[in-house]
């Protein structure tokens, strides 16, 4: 199959100046981005990566010598283009806070405890059907120095590649009606509210699994579309 | 398994943030594997040798030191490591993909090779060219924009270069050190002698 990208569909991206987060004023461009034909170095992608994921890579909960602390959760779902077909064989990397809210970063000084038997990193490949699936921690919500009582919502950072260099997506995944988020600039950066909806999660009782975990659905739909769809036929 | 459903449009990109070294490029300083590593380069490679370095500045002329980018690019055939490059060598280990996260004074590095002419839509050949994805915090999006290569006469002809200004082509040209096969693209996120960065 021949895949299109159309350069509308990048408006449900934010504008790279949000000035209510304070970090996109020094680093957004000026000058406007320059439109250009997609080449074949565009319409290319790796598929590659998949050889460092390793079995369990996808469950954050049993990466160390005991299980981490906070609310055991799955987070499943398919990996999915513009027109909703899955995407197969895609590489999926999530990192996250620990369910203080504290992420292991040296640099993340929030005085909130690390957990030793949690890292927060994971990764795995979305199947031919394009589904994926990470057994994880809850993440906190934790403060940050943008504004006067900052919070980001609880969130789990993702990394999806697809089908071509321009269908790189790095986004985040947020839980659903989170109460932080009409103060969080990074979540209403994106203008469009439907948009702002495709970030967040939904709970998934039907895949909870009892006495053990619940589960979260995301979908994640990356750029795509079918250069020749079956109507034109 | 839910079935397949139209959605309502792509999931919204959000910024990579300042705390990703752990999980994307923890390169032995964190408990994790890489994905990748800052080398395309395999035993099988043929080319070039070449390394590409520089530094990721912001509006300010800052230093950026959270900076994680990515390359893409093709063989020194200008094949593309993807078998929707119908000329691709299906066997050859050569990938072409990259990542590298910047260090506390915002150096970057690549170990690759150069690459061959890639066919512009019309068969025309673009020159040598890498494409190049730039993530970081306060970015809420990453942004795209190509290196080339300063010893390049195909530059001159290329129909991407052709659509920037001509006093703007600078940004997006790696200069090569003299007499070491080392190229140097310093970018600038921002102001004076901004980075072309494209809308793709």
């Amino acid at each position: 199959m021949t895949f299109i990208y159309p350069t509308d569909s990048n408006k449900a991206h934010p504008l790279p100046l949000s000035p209510d987060y304070k970090s996109s004023i020094k680093r957004a461009p000026n000058k406007p981005l320059i439109p250009m034909r997609h080449t074949l170095s565009e319409l290319t992608g790796p598929v590659y990566g998949h050889e460092t994921v390793r079995e369990g890579d996808n469950d954050l909960t049993t990466q160390h010598t005991g299980e981490p602390i906070g609310e055991r959760i799955i987070v499943h779902g398919h990996v999915r283009d513009e027109d909703g077909r899955g995407v197969p064989n895609s590489l999926v990397e999530i990192w996250q806070a620990n369910s203080c809210g504290r992420y292991v970063h040296v640099r993340d000084q929030h005085p909130a405890p690390l957990d030793p038997n949690f890292t927060g990193a994971g990764r795995t490949v979305s199947d031919a059907s394009g589904y994926y699936r990470f057994v994880t921690i809850k993440p906190g919500a934790y403060p940050w120095g943008n504004h006067h009582n900052a919070w980001r919502p609880a969130h789990i950072h993702l990394s999806v590649f697809g089908h071509s260099f321009v269908t790189r997506l790095v986004t985040q995944m947020y839980f659903p009606a989170d109460p932080l988020f009409p103060f969080d600039p990074i979540f209403n950066s994106v203008p469009d509210e439907k948009a702002r909806a495709r970030m967040v999660s939904s709970f998934d009782l039907e895949n909870t699994q009892p006495e053990w975990a619940l589960c979260y659905r995301f979908d994640v739909v990356l750029r795509g579309k079918n250069a020749t769809p079956m109507e034109n036929h | 398994m839910q079935e397949s459903v139209k959605p309502d449009g792509i999931t919204p990109s959000q910024t990579v943030g300042p705390f990703f070294k752990y999980g994307l490029t923890p390169t032995g300083e964190y408990a994790w594997n890489d994905a990748f590593t800052n080398s395309t380069l395999t035993p099988d490679v043929t080319g070039e040798r070449v390394r590409i370095e520089g530094r990721v500045f912001d509006g300010d002329g800052v230093a950026v030191p959270d900076c994680m980018l990515e390359i893409w690019q093709a063989d020194a055939q200008g094949r593309f490591a993807d078998p929707q490059d119908k000329r691709a060598l299906p066997n050859a280990s050569f990938r072409g993909f990259a990542r590298c996260g910047t260090d506390k004074d915002g150096n970057y590095s690549f170990e690759t090779i150069k690459p061959g002419a890639v066919p512009d839509p019309d068969g025309k050949p673009q020159a040598p060219h890498i494409l190049l994805a730039v993530f970081g915090r306060g970015m809420l999006r990453h942004l795209y924009t190509r290196i080339y290569f300063s010893d390049e006469a195909g530059n001159a002809a290329d129909p991407v270069l052709a659509l920037v200004p001509a006093d703007r082509r600078a940004t997006l040209t790696a200069v090569r050190d003299a007499g070491k096969p080392v190229y140097r693209l310093d970018l600038r996120l921002q102001g004076d002698n901004e980075t072309v960065f494209f809308d793709v």
